[in-house]
């Protein structure tokens, strides 16, 4: 029981590296902060980890964050891999508080790939940048045998400038912020099961892939400083995010179960295959901590940027039960909602 | 109508957990087992015993597909990828069961050419795009999953498919429900009816738990407003003394089963004249096996199986668990060298086992609460 609830460096002790250690939840997190960072960044251990690191350059605040994209199948409906190359890293530094400055992209491609397929992934990034404001200034590519790569890796790192009005730390969450998201959550990974046709299951749903820098930008415009923390949600879903929080600060959170906003067609396919809209990836919301007093300004914020018209309040922080999520349904029975262990396998038998 | 909704309804949901309170005699402790795992998972889902008084008991039952199958039937799954470099096929809830060597998903991840379906039928379309290779379908489940492995098979006859397999692992609910009334250590005083079994087999097989052993049967669904309702109607029969087959889900169950799906079963698979379940042992008639007309898609019959016996860890008590003689927690290993992510047993696996659902929900709620 200990070992659940006392925070600390996980060490890493698997024999192998497993599908799970990649899937965003409590493995991965046992990877990164068992293995990676005691050596390349020995004096991080134990501190908080974010979507990107600070850095100064002449009294100029910047951020910088890579992430590497991996999908099957390469497009899906609402968007496709170029076009969370880009979104990815560009919502990496929008949630660190900062206007994305530039990307870097590396391509990974795997011979025998038609021109048209990665010519189409070449365009979608391009129009994702211009949608997001960021300029791609310079990139690498390398070719790999046939039957090395799913068609096409990519990888992309962003620089941003960090707007000072923006002070975001897990340290500076406070018991009755509230927990605000900005639109419908599960879509992108819903999408992207259905896409691949294992399930026979046909849904009217697309990615929510975007660039959230808008929502972020608009939550520091309007409520500054009452803006705590702010998130993406992608793999492991929105319980991933927040039970990264709620260890990080030390505090419970409680989620108004019906408040969450989640589409019929992901509730549905969810409900079908045993799995919790929760830990489902997003690739276009913001999971945002605001203090209770600024929590309507901030709604009405998000609700202002197009394509945030269902932004909600979902739940608050309170002191107890420390480090853990709860879901409260509205007849009063609760759950707690843990990490992904893994990645979400529909239940069948 | 969205069926999901209405039986979530916070009024509904009082009332008959007022309903509960009214009924209960409280000199008196009610042991209620309810068989299926899905049960299981959605009473801890929605806390469903923080709305019922303190002398009633729910005790899991065996009805989880993954949880019952021994350890060494994986094994043996496993084992023709080795020997006869076939494609294993199975359902997600298999994906992470641990076998000696580890679980489907360790071995896909160390190349082996294993693939998750969601229907036996994408094993076959698999079998159809890889005409060089054999693929077995790993398949598992009550009655509520065999008629579509049944179909397949015919299908497979049907479009003359022959490198297409199925590993039978189907068990039969009503062998291992009569062996856990006929366990010493059993003191039950009524069932909560498996839901999704009996869209297949109807109510009418469970007559013999009210008639022979009079124990109150209540077919329930799987939202908190059925499964009360369901805890009602046990204990109106408990107070008037009656045992009877009652069906609180039918807005799906039919009285008589699924005839067409009853009929597919009947047409593919026999009974085996005994199979080894994980904490119950041996239980005779209690699984499906394809028919000899069907041998050539049984794998069984097709490959050489070496007949793994694989003992669970000394330690681990999941055979105590499924027989409700003890609470996960209870268990020696339990959150200690047993969590979800590094499970010993597979009720530890499947979010229908006991101890996966008991870990989630409420082991963590108390550690949480502790801190």
């Amino acid at each position: 029981m200990a070992t659940l609830t006392v925070p600390g460096t996980p060490t890493f002790r698997d024999a192998q590296i497993d599908m799970a250690h990649g899937a965003g939840g409590k493995a991965s997190r046992r990877l990164v902060e068992g293995l990676i960072v005691p050596h390349l960044m020995p004096k991080a251990i134990g501190e908080t980890l974010n979507d990107a690191a600070y850095l100064s350059a002449g009294g100029t605040g910047l951020a910088l964050t890579t992430d590497s994209f991996v999908v099957r199948p390469l497009r899906f409906p609402g968007g496709s891999i170029g076009d969370l190359a880009v979104n990815g890293t560009v919502n990496d530094l929008a949630v660190a508080g900062a206007a994305p400055l530039a990307l870097l992209c590396s391509l990974i491609i795997e011979a025998g790939m038609p021109t048209e397929i990665l010519k189409a992934e070449v365009a979608a990034m391009g129009a994702a940048a211009e949608r997001a404001g960021v300029r791609i200034v310079g990139g690498d590519t390398k070719v790999v045998e046939h039957g090395k790569a799913d068609g096409l890796y990519i990888a992309t790192t962003g620089i941003g400038h960090v707007d000072s009005r923006a002070t975001l730390s897990a340290r500076s969450v406070r018991p009755g912020d509230r927990i605000l998201v900005t639109g419908c959550i599960g879509d992108h990974g819903i999408t992207v099961l259905l896409a691949r046709g294992d399930i026979d299951l046909a849904a009217s749903l697309k990615s929510d892939t975007r660039s959230v820098y808008p929502f972020a930008n608009a939550l520091i415009e309007d409520v500054g400083p009452d803006l705590r923390w702010m998130r993406d949600p992608t793999r492991g879903g929105v319980a991933t995010t927040l039970n990264e929080l709620a260890r990080d600060c030390e505090l419970g959170i409680i989620l108004e179960e019906e408040a969450v906003p989640v589409r019929d067609e992901v509730r549905g396919a969810c409900e079908l295959l045993g799995l919790d809209p929760l830990h489902i990836a997003n690739e276009g919301q913001l999971v945002a901590i605001v203090s209770a007093d600024a929590s309507e300004k901030a709604l009405a914020a998000l609700r202002r940027v197009p394509g945030g018209e269902s932004a909600a309040i979902v739940g608050r922080l309170e002191p107890s039960p420390r480090r853990t999520v709860i879901a409260v349904a509205s007849y009063g029975g609760t759950r707690v909602v843990d990490m992904l262990v893994g990645d979400p396998l529909p239940r069948i038998c | 109508m969205k069926f999901v909704d209405e039986f979530r309804d916070p009024r509904l949901i009082k009332q008959a957990s007022d309903e509960i309170r009214r009924l209960v005699d409280p000199s008196r402790h009610y042991r209620i087992m309810e068989v299926c795992g899905g049960h299981t998972h959605a009473i801890y889902r929605f806390a469903l015993a923080d709305l019922l008084p303190p002398n009633i008991e729910l005790v899991h039952g065996p009805g989880c597909p993954v949880c019952v199958l021994p350890m060494g039937r994986i094994d043996e799954g496993l084992s023709l990828v080795e020997r006869h470099q076939v494609i294993f096929t199975t359902f997600g809830d298999v994906m992470r069961v641990p076998g000696r060597h580890g679980s489907p998903l360790e071995h896909q991840a160390r190349g082996a050419q294993i693939r998750m379906v969601y229907s036996p039928l994408d094993a076959l379309k698999l079998a159809q795009e890889h005409p060089d290779r054999q693929v077995v379908f790993f398949a598992i489940g009550f009655e509520t999953t065999a008629p579509s492995t049944a179909l397949t098979v015919r299908r497979a006859r049907e479009l003359g498919i022959s490198n297409f397999s199925v590993f039978s692992n189907h068990v039969t609910i009503v062998p291992a429900i009569r062996a856990i009334l006929d366990s010493p250590d059993m003191r039950l005083d009524a069932f909560i009816g498996p839901g999704h079994v009996s869209t297949v087999i109807g109510a009418r097989p469970y007559g013999f738990i009210a008639q022979d052993y009079r124990k109150p049967v209540v077919i329930a669904g799987f939202e908190p407003v059925d499964l009360l309702q369901s805890i009602v109607m046990i204990l109106r029969q408990l107070r008037d003394g009656r045992s009877v087959v009652e069906n609180q889900y039918n807005r799906t169950v039919p009285w008589d089963g699924n005839l067409p799906a009853l009929r597919a079963l009947a047409d593919v698979f026999e009974l085996r004249p005994y199979f080894e379940w994980r904490g119950l042992g041996f239980i005779s008639q209690s699984a499906l096996k394809l028919r000899p007309e069907y041998a050539m898609w049984d794998a069984e019959a097709r490959f050489e199986v070496p007949g793994i016996a694989v003992t669970d860890p000394k330690a681990a008590q999941c055979g105590e668990v499924l027989k409700g003689v003890l609470k996960p927690h209870q268990c020696k290993l339990f959150a200690r060298e047993c969590t979800p992510e590094l499970p010993v047993g597979a009720l530890m696996v499947s979010s229908e086992g006991a101890c996966a659902a008991y870990f989630n929900y409420v082991h963590r709620r108390a550690g949480a609460a502790a801190s």
